[in-house]
């Protein structure tokens, strides 16, 4: 039986994580990482705890309480999730572990999907923690069983890090053996390792940063770092992650011999470096974003007083923002070693080409929502948002702020405060309520915010894959358990006005936002419909709804409002509703002339 | 082929979120893995995932990364027309577009805000550079049994170009799709490629 399948990055890393006898699994979702946990989630025989956590702190510490009780414990995020969790980050270094845990933070370079591009690696540096970038789905998967190993070896926990790249490539994989050997879980208690007060901690902060360098020395030999030295070349590449993978393509496009050395575990090895310093006249440093990797090599250089020359972000050579790709080593390469520039001019478009921008789907609550907040507090109102579907509602006029998530709450508290004397309506998701929302809201209500907050609750947290949250009354593996009532919340965190609402209900929703936005104090507008796409998946098929061409006026109200299901058609004059209709019946309330009615079956 | 000696073929898939981009890289991928090839891909996954332009790269045959160079794919397969404008940049000269001329409308347009370029010339324009096959995929799914097969549709149309079996990508269709739109999709992927 052939053991190759075409996997993406994340169930490839899944696969490690089985592979390695991964044992607790917890995370929050955030693009590109939360196919590892679906993954996971959704296997039907399972051996090892997974779970869907509240938030990446509350995640990260169920992973290390699971990993100082000594098991093998892994937690997923994206970059930014790390931010969350940096406080127990930068002491459980100091703390270490007993079984083995990995922290997956998965980068995002050019922001496909994030408010920014942060460099993991920067974080590991910080925390002293030893961190592995991958190059390839498969050397992902592989890494992680190794990982565990090491993290064991040394009780330290350790950065994983993945690019979009990695978790959302697809490669044939290898699969590997799944170990049966499971470390035994047994709390012991050791209070100058697990009680982190003053004393303990001064002890171990030397200590930590000793077995820092024991692991440089360690990664010496490990496979993911590996030196090519080429007797007949003066000149060298030293790459790291997946940009090591374009720059050998680049090297062969440019045709040109140099010695290589491919970086993927940090903290980065002296010895592999000098070799390479000291074999060349010129070194060209390839990595995407910081100068992680260049500015170690660059420290090696001088500490051990090798005459190079080193190349890399400092000259301008490599970009320190945005993704790689092979045309950028290759002008890299080509401006670096002086070699004729090879790179192909880009294409002059003489078609102008209309915009594409993601937008909400047909049919989302989130735009009726957004629609009748808009018309109620009107084009001065104030509109903090935060991060979700809903973030796209800019497109509605009623997203003012996306700073991270939970900030809508916080940040309108801010502007009111100030003395901002228009009426603010901040907007937040569910999921993100649950996450850092709810105490941006005790604040809100206990200092007096005079803002009125929207909570979206479209009953799952859609925009990174439609993960389940505590508000829907099932864990990550689909069991029942409470639903919590995100009013009953908000009245225990002292809110005195907080009224529910059906967003495909105009008139309703309308009167609901006009007393909040007309009552003195922090009020509370929570908007329930099911996400569209999730209802779909559910089996729930609404009758889709059309133009009576007849009492269409052609005055486009129903178009502005933007579900991509309607249409101007210029020739006619006249609305169309098109077959991605989802039977919302929104537009059909915003309509007049009663042109616009359900198609009866 | 501008990727000679570093990957056997070199194919960028371009559309908009929903169109199921990922399902035709996913076809190929799995048939050229079935085929003893190394392959290495990259999709959109995310936000752009709403209804944005998305975009694609497959590598069959290749060990190195997953994004194409600019100019160097053999093939451009397009669900949506000016989503081939968009990406042609990565085709390499001697390159072939496969293109359905079914526009989706972006909410810019809808909405009056930005405006869709005559498809005629869309195509005019990619036929003045390039090898061109151009047909209404979307007619073709239908015509098959479900709009939805659309994806299937188009690759059928790459198949002929690729270095894989056809009875192999049949196969794989077989178990990508759900199991009561087999044959609406075979179907779909041999009405596809017809139009090659
Ligand atoms: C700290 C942090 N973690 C995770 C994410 C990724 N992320 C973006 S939106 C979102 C959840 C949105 O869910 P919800 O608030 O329910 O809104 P919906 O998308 O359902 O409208 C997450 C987890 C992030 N941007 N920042
Ligand atoms: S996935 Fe759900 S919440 Fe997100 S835009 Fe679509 S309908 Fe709205
Ligand atoms: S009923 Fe109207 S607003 Fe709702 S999905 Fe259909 S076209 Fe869009």
């Amino acid at each position: 039986m052939s053991t190759r399948e075409f996997m993406l990055g994340n169930v490839a890393i899944a696969r490690g994580i089985i592979e390695g006898g991964g044992q607790v699994i917890s995370g929050y979702p955030g693009t590109p990482s939360s196919e590892i946990i679906d993954t996971l989630a959704a296997m039907e025989k399972r051996d090892f705890y997974v779970e869907w956590s509240v938030n990446e702190k509350v995640a990260f510490e169920v992973a290390a309480g699971a990993a100082i009780a000594g098991a093998r414990s892994v937690v997923t995020m994206k970059h930014v999730g790390l931010n969350v969790a940096s406080d127990p980050l930068m002491t459980l270094s100091y703390m270490g572990v007993k079984g083995a845990m990995i922290i997956i933070s998965a980068d995002d370079p050019s922001c496909h999907s994030s408010q920014n591009e942060q460099d993991t690696r920067k974080y590991a540096q910080f925390a002293l923690m030893p961190c592995f970038d991958p190059s390839t789905p498969q050397e992902a998967k592989d890494m992680v069983p190794d990982t565990f190993r090491l993290s064991n070896k040394f009780q330290a926990a350790a950065i994983f890090r993945p690019t979009t790249r990695i978790s959302h490539g697809k490669s044939d994989v290898e699969l590997g053996e799944i170990t049966s050997e499971k470390p035994q879980v047994k709390f012991e208690k050791i209070p100058e390792r697990w009680i982190m007060m003053p004393k303990n901690a001064r002890a171990r902060h030397p200590y930590v940063l000793q077995v820092y360098e024991d692991i440089r020395k360690e990664l010496e030999n490990s496979p993911w770092n590996q030196l090519e030295l080429d007797a007949g070349s003066k000149l060298a590449v030293i790459s790291s992650g997946v940009a090591s993978v374009y720059a050998r393509e680049a090297l062969k496009r440019c045709g040109l011999n140099a010695s290589f050395l491919k970086i993927c575990a940090y903290p980065v090895p002296e010895g592999k470096v000098t070799s390479i310093l000291e074999h060349a006249d010129k070194v060209l440093v390839i990595e995407e974003l910081e100068p992680v990797l260049e500015d170690e090599v660059r420290i090696m250089a001088q500490k051990h007083g090798i005459d190079v020359e080193i190349a890399g972000k400092s000259e301008g050579l490599v970009p320190r923002h945005g993704e790689l790709n092979v045309d950028v080593c290759m002008d890299a390469i080509s401006n670096a070693f002086e070699l004729p520039v090879v790179s192909s001019e880009a294409t002059n478009l003489d078609l102008e080409l209309p915009l594409r921008p993601p937008v909400l789907c047909p049919g989302c609550s989130h735009r009726a929502a957004f629609y009748i907040m808009k018309k109620v507090f009107g084009k001065d109102g104030i509109y903090p948002s935060d991060i979700g579907c809903y973030t796209l509602g800019v497109q509605s006029g009623a997203v003012d702020t996306t700073l991270c998530m939970g900030a809508s709450i916080t940040m309108s508290s801010g502007i009111y405060h100030a003395g901002e004397d228009h009426p603010i309506c901040c907007s937040i998701g569910d999921s993100t309520f649950f996450h850092t929302g709810m105490n941006g809201l005790l604040n809100a209500v206990y200092n007096k915010a005079d803002i009125t907050v929207t909570i979206m609750d479209n009953r799952i947290t859609a925009m990174t894959g439609h993960q389940p949250n505590p508000g829907m009354g099932r864990t990550a593996v689909g069991e029942a358990t409470v639903a919590v009532s995100i009013s009953e919340i908000c009245h225990a965190l002292g809110a005195e006005f907080v009224e529910e609402s059906n967003p495909y209900d105009l008139m309703a929703t309308e009167d609901v936002f006009k007393r909040a936005r007309d009552y003195k104090g922090t009020s509370v507008v929570i908007t329930r419909q099911p996400c569209v796409i999730d209802l779909r998946r559910s089996g729930v098929k609404k009758a889709m709804f059309s133009v009576d061409a007849e009492k269409c006026t052609g005055c486009k109200a129903c178009v502005r409002f933007g579900c991509p299901a309607t249409e101007f058609d210029i020739e006619t004059k006249h609305a169309r509703i098109n077959n991605m209709c989802t039977g919302c019946g929104v537009c059909a309330q915003i309509c007049k002339f009663g042109a616009i009615t359900e198609v009866k079956r | 082929m501008s990727s000679a000696g570093i990957s056997l073929f070199d194919l960028v898939i371009a559309g908009v979120g929903g169109q199921g981009t990922i399902l035709a890289s996913d076809i190929i991928g799995k048939t050229a893995v079935r085929e003893g090839l190394p392959v290495m891909a990259a999709e959109t996954h995310g936000m752009a995932q709403r209804g944005g332009s998305v975009v694609n790269h497959l590598r069959v045959g290749c060990e190195f990364g997953s994004l194409i160079p600019l100019k160097s794919a053999d093939a451009l397969l397009a669900l949506e027309p000016s989503e081939a404008l968009r990406y042609i940049e990565y085709l390499s000269d001697d390159g072939i577009v496969l293109v359905n001329t079914e526009p989706v409308l972006p909410v810019t347009v809808t909405s009056g805000l930005s405006s869709y370029p005559d498809v005629g010339e869309i195509i005019d324009y990619l036929e003045q550079r390039f090898t061109v096959k151009a047909f209404n995929a979307v007619k073709l799914a239908k015509e098959a049994g479900h709009v939805q097969s659309m994806n299937t549709v188009m690759v059928g149309a790459v198949s002929k170009y690729l270095p894989l079996s056809k009875d192999v990508l049949i196969e794989c269709i077989r178990q990508s799709v759900p199991k009561k739109t087999v044959d609406i999709n075979i179907k779909a992927f041999e009405l596809g490629r017809l139009q090659a």
